[in-house]
């Protein structure tokens, strides 16, 4: 008889890329019930049509590629980066921006460069940033909250924000972080009491939003899909930065590290974002280098920068720096006295 | 060193190492029954390689009778362990035989008819080691063929025996036993605590060292205990229970478990005071002083979803795989894969047909449900989960990348040849990519490339050296020409002047210029007295040697050169001949029809040259004068003829080679240019 002939070792662990991918589908299910709860039916919906976009889009480019389907498209990849994208987008976004950005994030943030695993930069904010470069109305027009004074569209209107094309003036409000980068004359304590949408400690919604996404990315945490370096090296700063830079209630005001770590995107992308092990850095100490810089450069763009949240250009502008990072942060080998540093000496 | 351990159990620290995974550990299976005795095979194959070293010297030959635990081959040089007869009977057969090797590739063994007595050969056992030399016990180690039965087969004595041995302070006694499903040394631990405590005692009398660490596993509380038991009111020896993790039982892991201490990466543990044996070798090494008795047996866990019995058996070595299988009751219909070691770092066996050896502490018959085959590989996703379980704090997720691009200065960069091959990273991997097998074939590349690139270093050293010398005996060659012209040139100047200066002489009245002149002369005159000399010695030679020579008629001269010719095809034509029988090519006939066409023309040749030699000149130059208006064109025909078929039959070998698609008409042509040259020396 033919005994089987492999390498060892003969038995693998349980753990598999795409449940790990589904954990992470899992982990967003609070951030997507409060989005809901606050933002209406659009986010829904978006999540649902962004999927299809994602999956179409790679069953596209994996039959150019001549690779099989079902196989690559059962890894949830292509899911993750959907719904993390359409969870970024105004619950009114349009068809079409969600088309473009899920699309490009796909096609070129991801397949173009290999798929899964050899992608340089996030596809999720590949695709997220040039829309907001693109479509900066589109991008900025968020539903306001619930709780705001306008009510909430409904399912009905929803769909036609979104796929009708109707005015979605009426609905919408400017974002906490807006209302602050706009801020030019108001004291802190002016401003919090004529803008409704800032009720609730963050701003109305986001507060709970960012809380969501705690909550998931602790989950993640426990289950191990995730480790803590790069979340706590991005919210460290974030609020190191936000501390020292946090001058009063005055009109000059950058807002206080309670503000910057529950508003915008802060817990999405610390648990969501810059944990993406693919575009990352991927040793510990890396890691949290990698998150150190994207909390960084995050409050530098809300502070300084032109545009209201920076999130995505952060994390775009770490990922170029990954690969750099993983070079000077090798640990240090069993029987070695020094970690091995930078790049290795060619002859 | 002050705590006094008798006052107490003392509390050691157990240092974790970092990483390491929790695989099932599929150990109870083969736990439930004492190690047991298969019954004697009729036929026993033996390696003569069963450890790292060389392999063993045969002492025996076909056909001797041998009694059980007789030397069959000895060692070859220190790093090498000898081979004992497993039982009594007669060596049948010395050959190659597939032996449990990863690379699947056969061994030369010796082949061993058991007559069923199983007769002892005379024992000679140490009477009371404690009165004999370090020396003599580290020889008795060596000579009953002990090598390291945790699975490296490292020869014990030789680890003993360094000099730095003399100065460890601590002894690692590894019964940790990390891989799932092994159970050889928890049993042997149950069963023969005492003699493992004997074994130990032995090495404490040859090695002094101040403390004696037995790390196991915490989920072997049976073995714990037992023990615990013999080592009670022993001082300096402790039982270590250490937490289940893999791969705790890799000798730099356990040492780092017991003592916090990390042995450099370029040294071994014997450089940091430590040595590190495993129980079963220790056992070994007291029934070989003790007894007398020689490493002929093993513990061997037989486990597996396939074995109806799993169990320990004290398996003879040299015993059949299939042996064992079936005393364990084999169920062929589930039987898929057999796996010699640990499902961690153990490898499959093409066939059931390998021996025990030496090394083979666990044979599992593995169904297709309990190892399958691995899912396909996916993109690796830097999760770096693989990192977390890599207990050496490598970097497996960049290594594979490397590896994978054969980046060998980054794969070196990240240290890849401190990998132990655990397979920790494998078996976390989410994405199954093997990388294990990225690894061992990254080392493997490196080794070769290291290997080539030596031997080019090699030759293009000789090659300088060559060149070098080939350039040195050129310069020789170009000053003695020189020397030589000078010389030549000197003598032609210094015979002008001595005319010139005979006239000077006389005329000239400064004695001043006299003595100059007169020295000048007397160099000169020396000058050409060497000159002539040197052209004497040639004359000499030019005479003595030009009237040996016999006048050749310039008839002669062209018969010897076209002989001298001949003879060279016929030496070519030869050699091509013998190549092409080697190679059994169709050509080797129509190579000796030539052969036998030039000696035909040789002999020829040679006649004619007998006739030219032997008359005088004066009949043989009309005669040759006669011939050559017709002959001389035929000949040269025939040359030429002779000239295009060569050029047309390397032609056709050179197509041959590259597989050219002229070579048909090449081959045509070289049909025509052989009719034609058939057709010249028809007329010739």
């Amino acid at each position: 008889m033919a005994l089987i002939r492999q390498t060892s070792p003969h038995t693998l662990g349980q753990n598999k890329t795409s449940h790990i991918m589904r954990l992470v589908l899992i982990a967003l299910v609070p951030a997507l019930a409060a989005q809901t709860w606050f933002f209406g039916w659009g986010i829904i919906i978006n999540v649902i049509w962004c999927s299809v976009i994602a999956l179409g889009a790679e069953a596209w480019i994996l039959a150019l590629r001549k690779r099989p389907l079902s196989f690559y498209l059962r890894d949830n990849s292509a899911l993750v980066t959907a719904w993390l994208l359409a969870m970024a987008l105004p619950a009114a976004a349009p068809w079409w921006l969600s088309l473009i950005g899920v699309g490009f994030a796909i096609i070129f943030g991801k397949q173009l460069y290999g798929g899964m695993g050899n992608n340089p930069f996030n596809p999720a904010m590949v695709g997220y940033v040039l829309l907001l470069i693109s479509f900066p109305q589109e991008m900025t027009s968020w539903v306001a909250p619930l709780g705001s004074g306008i009510s909430a569209p409904g399912i009905g209107d929803s769909f036609s924000m979104i796929f009708a094309g109707s005015a979605v003036d009426g609905w919408t409000m400017a974002t906490p972080l807006d209302i602050l980068r706009e801020n030019k004359s108001l004291t802190m304590n002016e401003l919090w009491q004529n803008s409704p949408q800032l009720s609730g400690m963050t701003g109305l919604g986001w507060f709970w939003t960012n809380l969501a996404f705690l909550a998931g990315g602790l989950y993640l945490l426990k289950e191990k899909a995730i480790s803590w370096h790069a979340p706590a090296g991005m919210l460290l700063a974030l609020a190191v930065l936000s501390l020292l830079f946090w001058n009063g209630t005055g009109s000059e005001s950058h807002g206080s590290p309670i503000f910057h770590l529950f508003s915008g995107a802060t817990m999405m992308g610390a648990f969501f974002i810059v944990t993406d092990p693919v575009s990352g850095a991927t040793s510990n100490k890396g890691r949290l280098l990698f998150g150190l810089g994207v909390g960084t450069l995050t409050y530098v763009i809300r502070a300084w920068g032109g545009y209201p949240d920076g999130v995505a250009f952060a994390t775009l502008l770490m990922n170029m720096a990954a690969p750099a990072i993983d070079y000077w942060t090798q640990p240090r080998t069993y029987g070695h006295r020094k970690p091995k540093r930078g790049m290795a000496k060619t002859k | 060193m002050s705590s006094n351990p008798s006052q107490g159990i003392p509390l050691r620290t157990i240092h974790e190492f970092p990483g390491g995974v929790h695989p099932g550990e599929n150990k109870e299976q083969s736990t439930r029954t004492p190690i047991a005795t298969p019954p004697l095979p009729n036929t026993f194959i033996l390696p003569l390689n069963q450890h790292s070293g060389a392999p063993a010297e045969l002492l025996v030959k076909v056909g001797d009778y041998v009694l059980k635990g007789q030397m069959l081959a000895r060692a070859n040089g220190f790093v090498s362990s000898p081979v004992h007869a497993p039982t009594s009977g007669t060596v049948t057969s010395v050959g190659m035989h597939p032996v449990p090797h990863w690379s699947g590739l056969e061994e030369t063994c010796l082949v061993l008819e058991a007559d069923g007595k199983d007769q002892w050969c005379e024992l000679d056992p140490v009477a009371d080691y404690k009165t004999v030399e370090k020396d003599e016990l580290v020889q008795c180690i060596h000579d009953a063929g002990i090598v390291g039965l945790g699975g490296a087969g490292f020869p014990a004595a030789v680890k003993m025996s360094s000099r730095k041995a003399s100065k460890i302070h601590t002894l690692i006694v590894n019964g940790a036993e990390c891989e799932p499903y092994i159970t050889a040394d928890d049993m042997l631990m149950r069963e023969r605590a005492d003699r493992l405590l004997g074994g130990i005692e032995i090495l404490q009398h040859m090695l002094n060292p101040q403390e004696v660490l037995i790390g196991i596993e915490d989920n072997k509380p049976e073995a714990i205990e037992a023990m615990r038991k013999v080592c009670a009111g022993k001082d300096a020896i402790e039982v270590v229970p250490v937490p289940t993790k893999y791969p705790s039982g890799d000798a730099q892991r356990l040492i780092w478990l017991l003592t916090g201490k990390e042995v450099p990466s370029d040294a071994r543990s014997v450089d940091i005071g430590m040595l590190c044996y495993n129980v079963g070798t220790l056992v070994a090494i007291y029934d070989a002083i003790t007894e007398g008795k020689p490493l002929i047996s093993r513990v061997t866990t037989l486990t597996g979803a396939a074995l109806h019995q799993p169990g320990n058996v004290e398996a003879l070595i040299g015993t059949p795989a299939e042996h064992l299988l079936e005393f364990a009751g084999i169920q062929d219909e589930q039987f898929d894969a057999l796996v010699m070691g640990g499902p961690m770092m153990g490898h499959t066996l093409d066939t059931t047909a390998v021996p025990v050896i030496k090394t083979s502490n666990c044979f599992i018959a593995a169904s297709r449900e309990e190892f399958p085959p691995p899912p396909p590989e996916q993109a690796c996703i830097r999760c770096g989960m693989c990192a977390d379980a890599c207990p050496l704090s490598l970097l497996p997720q960049q290594l594979y990348w490397h590896a994978k691009s054969q980046n060998h200065e980054q794969l070196h960069h990240h240290n890849l040849f401190d990998c132990i091959e655990c397979g920790a990273c494998s078996y976390v991997c989410p994405s199954s990519i093997p990388l294990v097998q990225y690894f061992r074939a990254g080392k493997d590349e490196i080794r070769f490339q290291k290997a080539k690139s030596e031997k080019a270093e090699r030759s293009r050293q000789r090659f300088e050296q060559r060149q070098k010398r080939l350039e040195a005996v050129a310069a020789e060659k170009e000053a003695r020409r020189k020397a030589n012209a000078e010389k030549a040139r000197r003598a032609k100047e210094a015979k002008a002047a001595a005319g010139q200066s005979a006239g000077q002489n006389s005329a000239d009245t400064s004695a001043a210029d006299a003595k100059a002149d007169m020295i000048k002369a007397a160099m000169e005159r020396a000058k050409a007295k060497k000159a002539t000399r040197a052209a004497g010695t040639d004359v000499a030679t030019a005479s003595s040697g030009k009237p040996a020579r016999p006048q050749l008629s310039p008839k002669q001269k062209e018969l010897k050169i076209q002989l001298s010719v001949v003879n060279a095809q016929i030496k070519k034509c030869e050699r091509a001949a013998s190549q092409a029988g080697e190679n059994s090519s169709p050509e080797a006939e129509k190579l000796q029809a030539d052969i036998d066409k030039l000696k035909q023309q040789q002999t020829q040749l040679k006649a004619e040259f007998e006739a030219a030699s032997a008359p005088t000149e004066a009949p043989a130059k009309p005669a040759k004068a006669e011939l050559s208006a017709d002959e001389k064109k035929h000949k040269i025909e025939l040359a030429m003829a002779r000239a295009a078929v060569k050029k047309a039959e390397r032609a056709v070998t050179t197509a041959k080679e590259s597989d050219s698609d002229q070579l048909q008409t090449l081959q045509q042509q070289l049909e025509d240019k052989r009719r034609e040259l058939a057709r010249c020396e028809e007329a010739v």
